[in-house]
């Protein structure tokens, strides 16, 4: 969305070091969130939707206590609710908060064809650049989890930002701010991972929820936001969180080999026809050549 | 068709040369239409395929005017070629002069045309890549669509988001090797071809050259046009 404030290494026309030369930011931001002490109060989403500067849209009605089935341009952070049997016959009321999982291999950033329209920050946030977004909608095809949508407005593709605009300044995301259980927490990869460790050890051995554990997926190389699961095996259930999400291997052979050997296919094309121009050179109709005599 | 144009200067020494009608303005029409829709969808197609042809997209107004025309002119190409289908489709079917042809085809390719077989209004690589673009046009619509409008294509099919990226990359490429090699052959190896498809005509000589049978069907009944 907006410009990070980057770490400097040069400045043109300074006298002297660079301030900040030299120091290096080395960890990676993340957000945790622990889906057994969400209550669904949806204060992530109002929270979201003020600090981005979003107005309030219809919700969508679909049998369920979510805002919308899915989340939008304008309404990147979503309460996915999901009323799940047990094997006991007993209910339920699964939340997850749905938004940009900040992959740390992301699958928009692989597909996307338009020079800086997606970046990564060194801190491991993946934003969207609009001013270069060119809104073909790879991006879509890139990701494993179904995030970046289309503003048919302004032509451009939208997504959590993970407050980069906050981030850079040293403010933790609004979505954060809001949280009035706890249940979200903002800090380092390393901090919030212990952080979700213990939680899911203490689920296991205190409160009887055997499968607890946290959700990481290696797949995309970790993400920038983890969940703490009360059943860390079932993760669909969760509002359709994937397993084992990957950045589609069509993505990866079209954006890799593929490449390659069409465009070497087409260079070899080109050197062919010169080739054989070269060799053969061009079919002429010589008039007097032709047999069939009298008439030229 | 105007005979009294005077086309080839090689008949030095002889009477000026006749010429034939090869296609219609419908037919040069439509095939500037398609060449042109062709060409833009090109230019800002690998503009989209590789980071090291994005510049292309600055030739046509930036990546996102690309983006936004790139399918409006794909439908474009497609409805010339549809129209192509129609003005040609009897032409186009393959014969048994066809048949006899291609088992000949290397001698075509190394110029020596005289040990070829007499071909009809269009030799049997034309009628090949006439149909490859046609069947890639059709391949490259559907998925085009899927790519054109991927949020509809819902999570659950998205399958058919990654068939659509497929589709449209293979069948690009194929139309791009049969784009390379009709460029190359319509106006540096076959000469008097470029010509053709602009004003329309060719000489006898040529007609009676690359397409024997043809020249003898428009030909039939009148003597030889001078």
């Amino acid at each position: 969305m907006s410009q990070a404030t980057l770490a400097i290494k040069r400045i043109s026309g300074h006298a002297g070091p660079a301030p900040g030369e030299g120091v290096e930011r080395d960890y990676q931001v993340c957000k945790l969130v622990d889906t057994t002490t969400c209550i669904g109060c949806k204060a992530c989403e109002v929270a979201c939707l003020e600090w981005n500067g979003y107005e309030f849209t219809d919700t969508v009605f679909d049998n369920s206590y979510q805002t919308m089935p899915e989340t939008t341009w304008k309404y990147w952070n979503l309460i996915k609710f999901n009323e799940h049997e047990n094997s006991d016959g007993t209910i339920s009321l699964l939340m997850r908060k749905d938004q940009c999982m900040h992959c740390a291999d992301p699958g928009c950033l692989a597909a996307c064809p338009a020079d800086g329209a997606i970046v990564q920050y060194t801190n491991g946030i993946v934003d969207f650049q609009q001013q270069n977004c060119i809104g073909c909608g790879y991006c879509v095809s890139g990701c494993p989890f179904d995030i970046p949508k289309f503003n048919p407005a302004t032509k451009k593709m939208f997504k959590c930002t993970l407050c980069v605009d906050r981030v850079s300044e040293g403010l933790e995301p609004a979505c954060i701010k809001s949280c009035p259980t706890g249940c979200l927490h903002f800090g380092t990869k390393e901090d919030m991972m212990d952080v979700a460790e213990k939680r899911a050890t203490q689920l296991r051995e205190n409160f009887g929820f055997e499968k607890a554990g946290v959700y990481d997926p290696a797949g995309v190389g970790g993400t920038g936001v983890i969940y703490v699961l009360h059943d860390a095996t079932n993760p669909e259930a969760y509002g359709g969180l994937p397993k084992d999400p990957h950045v589609p291997w069509v993505v990866r052979f079209w954006k890799g080999p593929a490449k390659w050997i069409g465009n070497l296919a087409m260079l070899g094309g080109i050197v062919g026809v010169t080739m054989h121009y070269l060799r053969f050179g061009p079919k002429t109709v010589d008039a007097t050549k032709q047999e069939n005599g009298g008439q030229p | 068709m105007s005979t009294s144009h005077v086309v080839s200067s090689r008949t030095t020494g002889r009477e000026p040369e006749g010429v034939i009608c090869r296609y219609s303005l419908d037919e040069r029409v439509h095939h500037w239409l398609a060449a042109l829709s062709y060409i833009y969808c090109l230019i800002t197609g690998l503009a989209f395929w590789s980071p090291y042809m994005y510049w292309l997209a600055t030739l046509v107004g930036g990546g996102p005017t690309a983006r936004f025309w790139h399918p409006w002119f794909g439908v474009g190409f497609a409805l010339s070629v549809f129209w192509m289908y129609k003005m040609w489709f009897g032409d186009m079917r393959i014969t048994d002069a066809d048949r006899r042809w291609s088992k000949a085809m290397r001698y075509y390719i190394e110029n020596e045309d005289e040990k070829l077989p007499p071909e009809g209004r269009f030799n049997y690589g034309q009628k090949l890549f006439f149909w490859l673009m046609f069947y890639g046009v059709i391949l490259l619509v559907i998925s085009g669509l899927g790519l054109w409008f991927v949020e509809s294509i819902p999570w659950s099919l998205r399958w058919l988001r990654y068939t659509a990226i497929t589709v449209h990359v293979v069948a690009a490429l194929a139309t791009i090797g049969g784009f390379i090699i009709h460029i190359y052959m319509g106006t540096a190896m076959v000469r008097g071809g470029f010509t053709s498809i602009i004003r329309g005509e060719v000489t006898t000589t040529w007609a009676r050259t690359h397409h024997r049978l043809w020249y003898e069907e428009v030909t039939k009944g009148t003597s030889a046009k001078k």
